[in-house]
């Protein structure tokens, strides 16, 4: 008993996600040039940055999509190396990203696809799947926490969705998934006021000590309501400074030209 | 990417098995190989018909004799040996049976494999089925609820025992015995198929169904379908296939006859699920059906559904003749073609009447390489004032060796009608997939779900318990096909 205590602790200490001097081409050009990062339990983390730093192709690269695979480095999500893993794999065990641009499936209702992606994950954890009737009654339950109306679950995904509801609808599906690590890329952009409220509760609600969330934004005051641990600079394809929140006051006020020319 | 081309090894391994590839050892009473003027007299004989059913079968084996198969269609495959087939065989069994326990075991098993809950059909769904097995029908249920209504439900060669005026009058009226080169095989070999009658002021009860299988090495089956619904009637049917595994190719040329009066509407739905072929275009059935519906009456309306996912060739255009002002005519079709698979079907919407009106929506998927068609004609004759059609045609590719192709003829002879026709072609694109991956649904998954997406408007006209399976079938059809 002492020795699985003593295992466990070591597992519950390693990072969550960890990512090893990671190194990207795409169409044969650097993009990512050897990036590191540790994220533990029950951490928040921002990303902040130029446009074409690289933030997108960051998250791409943690989801496994095809093309985005490393050219030298190591991912790590819970000590198991994501090399090897498909997209979806990742995603079953426990990665999730919200979209910068949520993607359009014509024909296909909100409530199936949840349906689908919520018993994949649970077959996964070797949990029951969920039967329709005991799914839409959860799922209505998530979306009237997020002010999503039933009627959007109906809709096909994303079709005609505002951009602020498409980011709802992404948080949502994360509130549902249940994931141990969520990256969101620029969740914040294009909601109004409200809605990024909103949208923070949905994401706040989620925090606890077993998961890890990394949020990638433009904008100092999405870090009002969700309060990172860390606050990370991407530049050209690296982190050139990670401090704590105040480091996005001092992107706000200054803007990157300082902190990069620092670097 | 060394993963992924493992994953889709692995796939095709187990999709390359068709799911349904199994024989059933029934002994067969076959005709000889070959087709004369005597093989016509002995299925006749073997069917102790009427003689006037027996001469209509000569004039049409004559009418064959005269006639040239068709070229025109998008479709490429060898040369069909007429005398190399089977014209009749049938279970040497032939019970007439009160109840499912007196049915053949290997027979239900053969069902059970296929996955079709027989008893649940019955009790659940409230399904009459008339069971077609190799040609000849061994199981009717659900008859004696459907006579209470006056509604005649049986195999097509009972009917002309029961009910030879009907099928006297009717039978070659919608698809005369000259209309084509299958059809006027059809009419000279058929061995069975369904009846149904719905007289005058009775809508049915029950969805009514069939599942037809081919299951003889080299008997080419020709079904033979009349429906006709009276005045002021409703009637849904459906029709579902799947076939054993075989190497040789195995033709299939049905009729099926619709014939809707005043008021009357007759819902015909399929799904077709027939063995296309092993994934380099060997095997496979051939599927060629004429289908047409007559809207003889006033404000009667015939709307055919197909999911057609079989076959290794799919020739066929189920089709309206609006007769009756006001008639109404509607085709929605799902037609998918994979590896080697060829579909070229459509309908044909002929406006005779006033203000009549037709639907169609296609939605043709090419994977692999494969080649889709839709070919229709829409013709607007000059009687036919403030009728209306519209078409949408879309098509969905997966993979860049497959293709789509939209044949669309317009015969307009009055300016006063509108006819409106749309197209798409679109793909599945990397960004969907990725999306549904990153949900954590795997490849089938995800293209399952696209690709069902993109035929929602066709399937929820299918009834509902249909739909579930044509979902399936879809899915299971496609895997593979994306990686
Ligand atoms: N397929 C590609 N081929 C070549 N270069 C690419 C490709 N995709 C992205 N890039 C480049 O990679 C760089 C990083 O892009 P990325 O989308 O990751 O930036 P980002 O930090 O998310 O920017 P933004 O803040 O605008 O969202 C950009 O210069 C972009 O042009
Ligand atoms: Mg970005």
């Amino acid at each position: 008993m002492g020795n699985l205590n003593y295992l466990t602790n070591i597992g519950r200490k390693m990072p969550l996600l960890e990512i090893k001097n990671a190194k990207l081409k795409l169409d044969n050009k650097d993009i990512l040039k050897g990036l590191s990062l540790s994220v533990n339990r029950g951490e928040v983390h921002a990303i902040m940055g130029p446009n074409g730093s690289g933030k997108s192709t960051l998250s791409y690269m943690l989801a496994g999509r095809d093309g985005y695979e490393l050219a030298s480095g190591e991912v790590f999500l819970e000590g198991q190396s994501l090399s090897d893993m498909e997209a979806d794999e990742r995603a079953r065990s426990g990665l999730f990203l919200a979209f910068q641009y949520p993607v359009e499936l014509p024909g296909v209702g909100g409530m199936s696809f949840l349906r689908e992606a919520v018993n994949s994950r649970r077959k996964f954890l070797g949990e029951e799947e969920l039967d329709h009737l005991a799914f839409v009654k959860e799922a209505r339950k998530v979306a009237s926490k997020m002010f999503v109306k039933d009627e959007m679950l109906k809709r096909a995904v994303n079709v005609g969705f505002s951009g602020g509801e498409k980011k709802r609808f992404e948080i949502l599906q994360m509130a549902m998934l249940k994931p141990k690590v969520s990256i969101l890329d620029e969740t914040d952009s294009g909601l109004d006021v409200d809605a990024l409220k909103i949208v923070s509760d949905g994401v706040n609600a989620q925090r606890n000590d077993e998961n890890a969330i990394v949020v990638i934004t433009h904008y100092q005051r999405l870090l009002d309501y969700i309060v990172p641990d860390f606050v990370h600079i991407l530049s050209d394809g690296n982190i050139i400074k990670s401090g704590g929140p105040e480091l996005a006051l001092e992107v706000e006020k200054n803007g990157y030209a300082g902190l990069i020319n620092a670097a | 990417m060394v993963a992924t081309q493992e994953t889709i090894d692995k796939v095709k391994e187990v999709s390359s098995t068709y799911k349904y590839g199994f024989v059933t050892d029934l002994e067969a009473e076959k005709a000889p190989l070959g087709l004369s003027e005597d093989i016509v007299k002995f299925i006749s004989h073997k069917k102790k018909e009427p003689r006037w059913l027996l001469e209509w079968r000569l004039k049409a084996y004559k009418k064959w004799l005269s006639m040239e198969a068709p070229n025109w269609a998008m479709v490429d495959f060898p040369k069909i040996n007429f005398q190399d087939i089977y014209y009749y065989s049938a279970p040497k069994t032939k019970p007439k049976l009160n109840s499912l326990d007196e049915v053949d075991p290997e027979l239900l098993r053969t069902y059970e494999k296929l996955g079709i809950p027989i008893k649940e059909q019955e009790v659940l769904a409230g399904v009459a089925v008339d069971y077609v097995f190799d040609s000849v029908s061994v199981a009717t249920t659900f008859r004696e609820k459907l006579a209470k209504e006056g509604i005649i439900f049986c195999p097509i060669s009972e009917a002309v025992q029961t009910h030879p005026d009907l099928v006297q009058k009717y039978i070659g009226s919608v698809i005369p015995i000259s209309d084509n080169y299958y059809a006027a095989l059809n009419s000279a070999v058929f061995t069975d198929g369904s009846f149904v009658y719905i007289p005058k002021g009775v809508k049915c009860p029950m969805e009514l169904s069939t599942y037809f299988r081919i299951n003889e090495q080299n008997s080419g089956q020709f079904e033979r379908t009349l429906i006709i619904a009276e005045d002021d009637t409703y009637v849904s049917y459906l029709e579902g296939c799947t076939a054993p595994q075989r190497d040789e190719n195995q033709l299939h040329a049905a009729v099926v006859e619709l014939v809707a009066m005043n008021n009357a509407e007759i819902k015909y739905s399929t799904v077709q699920n027939w063995y296309p072929g092993d994934k380099d275009g060997n095997g496979g059935i051939y599927n060629f059906v004429t289908k047409r519906g007559n809207c003889i009456g006033k404000k009667s309306k015939i709307s055919w559904t197909q999911v057609e996912t079989g076959s290794a060739i799919t020739w066929k255009y189920p089709s309206c003749v609006l007769k009756g002002d006001d008639s109404v005519g509607e085709f929605y079709s799902v037609a998918v073609a994979n590896n080697a698979q060829q579909a070229d079907t459509g309908t044909k919407m002929i406006h005779i009447g006033k203000n009549t009106k037709s639907t169609i929506i296609s939605k043709g998927i090419s994977a692999g390489k494969a080649q889709n068609t839709y070919r229709g004609q829409v013709q607007i004759q000059k009687n036919a004032k403030g009728s209306r059609n519209f078409t949408q045609c879309d098509s969905l590719l997966i993979g860049d060796k497959c293709g789509a192709h939209t044949v669309p003829y317009i015969n307009q002879f009055t300016p006063h009608a509108r006819v409106e026709h749309e197209a798409t072609t679109s793909k599945i694109s990397e960004d969907q997939l990725f999306y549904c991956l990153q949900r954590g649904l795997d490849t089938e998954q995800a293209t399952s779900l696209i690709v069902n997406g993109f035929c929602k408007e066709v399937m929820k006209e299918l009834p509902m318990e249909f739909a579930v399976e044509a979902q399936k079938l879809i899915g299971i059809s496609l895997e593979g096909s994306v990686g």
